[in-house]
């Protein structure tokens, strides 16, 4: 048990006006591991991902209960400044969102945001961001060049170069390879277990076998209750103690 | 009569294309009409001489000067309020009664004759504020006129900004202002655009109500407090006072091709503008 | 916030002021007499709109009975059969005939059907039947667009399925498609309606505004918005008044019909 855990998720319920999506969740997530949390659609996870940057507000009539602290922060409190936490707390979505400029926009609209005017400094962020994301041999000679304009596994890790850039300490990933090919679902692969040694990541992967490719420990998550937790060797390798988790690794639901 | 199914379908294809033809017949039936008889009087005297004996001679230079500061005004002051409403439509409000109430007022207002529009500008503007006949009381007037144009092609194009721009921006660690000026604005100005163009088309087309608020002079206007008259309103003179065919075609013929060339160049500046992003 | 107040209060001092002129006439010669009276003489102090308040609904119905057939036929040519290199040309052109400055259909209308009545089917060719004719056409585009969009919104199993279960293409239209875009048909044509009897300039320029009774389609008559559109130039006094009180009973039904087209749209 970690003992200083980067997140630690306490009693935490979540509603949508009135329908609960998330029951009593209780989760330590360390620092510089890669945390998977996984299972069948409409299981709360992607709820539970956009509550750690406290994107969900944007949904009206949601409603947090119980902690989410972040180095023993609450997240949920008054004087938490909720566009710092999200810098903090970056996040990739499951389908590419570039926003309709150029690559290099792209990067450095977070650091630009955060007051960051210096050009110099600003092409410095941008190449060391697309380099640890496995995209500046792409398109390091055409960074002005529409970012809608890349294909879909670029469009990706543009977008996680773009995290990378805002100098977070946990990358959210939701289903962030659920669209791509192989070799793009690879490469982003290769570049999170490389950054794991300077973030925290917590991942939504889109199927189980990525969970078990990638994921140093692993949560398994049913209709909104969390079912079993683990190491990777724990939940994937060992039979599992509730046979719901067994159920679902071996495809016979899902 | 009992027809068969194919006979039905023969005979309502035919009236549908009959419909669509006919449509097309009129519409190039009036353009050419104007343009034909028209264009042969546009010279370069028509557009820079003012018009001389109530426009039996001379040009359309005042009433162009008119109609562009008329409308120039109207437009800056409509687009500033029609866009703040469609901002808070759309990005600030969840549904309620004052978004319901606004909604109900933006729509009451498209549907209010122009005529209407001008008796109120005339109460209003020209005899209760004082402003007279003027270029300044037309423009407010048509302010009013277009403003719910701009609010409902506004809001339109800032709601079909895709939430995943709005859900990246957040993300990202922007503010709402951030991501209204950064990321929603930026993605909506076509459909903007396209708003102002409508309402630019309706301002140099409208006639009753500047006729009402902004009178009919004939000079050149020396400031906005000077009543003038817009090409619209030179057209209908001319036109029902049978004073110059001659010069009223060639006024509506103006009127046509400005009409037509502020949609294709505004079109092409989007385009341009707009492709840079995507 | 305060520029998203604009709305309101604009239509708020619009409703205002023009109540203000126009009521007190109103209350002067009694509500009944205003609206029914058939005798129009500003200068005998006379204020009756009632052949006004005839005219408005004669070329307004008529409008609608040109302007909608063929608007939905359009519409359906636009969504169901048009290929698209004629659709890429007739949208712009719709929009150029919605460009097209009402006085310049008064104009046309003046000049070609006018004398195309007057010849061909008697009486003085300024009359319901010419305004009917150009205000159908001036309603087209509000028609067309709306009606093409409800149109087009349909899910298109709708059209698959009915052609699946063996209909011809004219058969899913006229059972399935037109039943599913009604509302937004409906709403088209309503809004057609308050386009057609809110055109003021057009009408002045082809309707003969003569103020009486019509007996047929032949006739001359006037209309709300022309009796202000004539007589705002050089009315005062009561007279004036008794203008913006046309201004109010023409609002006031045009506010029903908007609030008619809002319901039907809405409640979807």
């Amino acid at each position: 048990m970690d003992r200083n855990p980067k997140i630690s998720i306490r009693d935490f319920n979540f509603f949508f006006d009135k329908k609960q999506v998330i029951f009593d969740l209780n989760l330590d997530i360390s620092k510089n591991e890669i945390f998977a949390v996984f299972g069948p659609a409409g299981s709360g996870i992607t709820t539970l991902l956009r509550a750690l940057n406290r994107l969900v507000e944007m949904t009206s009539d949601a409603k947090a209960q119980g902690e989410i602290l972040l180095d023993g922060k609450s997240i949920y409190s008054e004087n938490m400044n909720v566009t710092d936490l999200r810098r903090k707390v970056g996040m990739v979505f499951d389908v590419p969102t570039p926003l309709p400029i150029s690559i290099f926009e792209n990067i450095v609209y977070g650091p630009r945001l955060s007051g960051i005017r210096n050009k110099s400094e600003l092409n410095d962020i941008a190449e060391k961001a697309l380099r640890e994301a496995a995209l500046w041999d792409d398109v390091k000679d055409r960074l002005n060049i529409a970012a809608m304009s890349l294909s879909g596994g670029q469009q990706q890790r543009l977008c996680i170069a773009r995290v990378l850039a805002l100098k977070p300490e946990v990358v959210l990933l939701d289903r962030p390879c659920s669209g791509l090919d192989p070799i793009s679902t690879a490469k982003i692969e290769e570049s999170l277990i490389q950054l794991k040694k300077q973030f925290t990541i917590i991942i939504a992967p889109h199927n189980i076998q990525q969970a078990a490719r990638i994921s140093d420990r692993a949560a398994f998550m049913l209709l909104g209750h969390l079912i079993e937790e683990g190491t990777n060797e724990d939940i994937f390798v060992k039979a599992n103690k509730d046979s719901r988790t067994n159920d679902y690794i071996t495809g016979r639901f899902g | 009569m009992n027809l068969t199914a194919q006979t039905r379908e023969k005979i309502a294809k035919t009236f549908i294309w009959a419909a669509a033809v006919l449509v097309l017949a009129v519409l190039t039936a009036i353009i050419a009409d104007i343009l034909i008889k028209g264009l042969p009087v546009i010279n370069f005297s028509f557009l820079t001489e003012i018009p001389r004996s109530m426009g039996r001679a001379g040009g359309v230079a005042s009433p162009i000067v008119g109609t562009v500061l008329i409308t120039l005004l109207a437009v800056t002051i409509a687009v500033p309020f029609g866009i703040g409403t469609a901002l808070y439509l759309a990005e600030y409000t969840k549904d309620g009664i004052i978004t319901r109430l606004i909604r109900f007022s933006a729509e009451s207002l498209a549907g209010i004759p122009s005529i209407v529009y001008g008796l109120f500008g005339f109460i209003f503007f020209v005899i209760y504020l004082g402003l007279g006949w003027s270029i300044l009381s037309g423009g407010l007037t048509l302010a009013f006129m277009i403003l719910p144009t701009i609010i409902r092609t506004a809001e339109e194009a800032i709601r079909s900004v895709p939430l995943s721009f709005r859900e990246a921006s957040y993300s990202l660690g922007a503010t709402k202002t951030q991501t209204i000026f950064k990321v929603v604005f930026p993605s909506a100005i076509r459909g903007i655009t396209n708003g102002i163009i409508l309402s630019v088309g309706r301002c140099i087309a409208e006639t009753a109500a500047v006729m009402l608020t902004a009178g009919s002079a004939l000079q050149l206007p020396s400031s906005i407090l000077d009543p003038t008259r817009t090409m619209a309103v030179h057209f209908y003179i001319l036109a029902v006072e049978g004073i110059s065919a001659e010069n009223a075609y060639g006024t509506a013929a103006l009127l046509i091709i400005l009409i037509f060339l502020i949609n294709v160049v505004a079109n092409m500046l989007v385009n341009r503008f707009v492709a840079k992003g995507r | 916030m305060a520029l998203a107040l604009s709305s309101i209060s604009a239509l708020a001092l619009i409703t205002i002021f023009i109540i203000i002129q126009g009521a007190p006439i109103i209350t002067e010669v009694g509500m009944f007499n205003f609206i029914f009276g058939m005798t129009w003489a500003p200068s005998q102090g006379e204020f009756g709109i009632f052949p006004m308040i005839v005219g408005s609904a004669a070329v307004t119905v008529g409008a609608v009975l040109v302007g909608v057939p063929i608007g939905i036929c359009c519409a359906i040519f636009l969504s169901e059969f048009a290929p698209v290199s004629v659709r890429n040309f007739f949208r712009p052109a719709i929009q150029l005939l919605a460009g097209i400055p009402s006085v310049v259909y008064g104009f046309w209308g003046l000049l070609f059907i006018v004398p195309f009545i007057r010849e061909h089917l008697g009486g003085p060719g300024l009359s319901i039947l010419a305004a009917s004719i150009i205000l159908g056409i001036m309603i087209l585009p509000t028609i067309i667009s709306i009606s093409e969009v409800s149109l087009l919104s349909l899910p298109r199993q709708y059209k698959e399925g009915a052609l699946a279960l063996g209909m011809t293409q004219w058969q899913a239209i006229r059972y399935v498609q037109l039943p599913a875009a009604k509302s937004g048909i409906v709403a088209a044509i309503v809004l057609g309606l308050g386009r057609a009897m809110g055109e003021t300039m057009a009408v002045i320029m082809i309707v003969g505004n003569s103020v009486a009774l019509p007996q047929s389609i032949l006739d001359p008559v006037r209309t709300l918005t022309t009796n202000i559109g004539i007589e705002m130039g050089y009315a005062a006094g009561e007279h004036r008044q008794a203008l913006f009180a046309t201004g109010i009973v023409l609002f006031i039904v045009i506010m029903i019909l908007n609030a008619t087209a809002q319901y039907i749209t809405r409640r979807k």
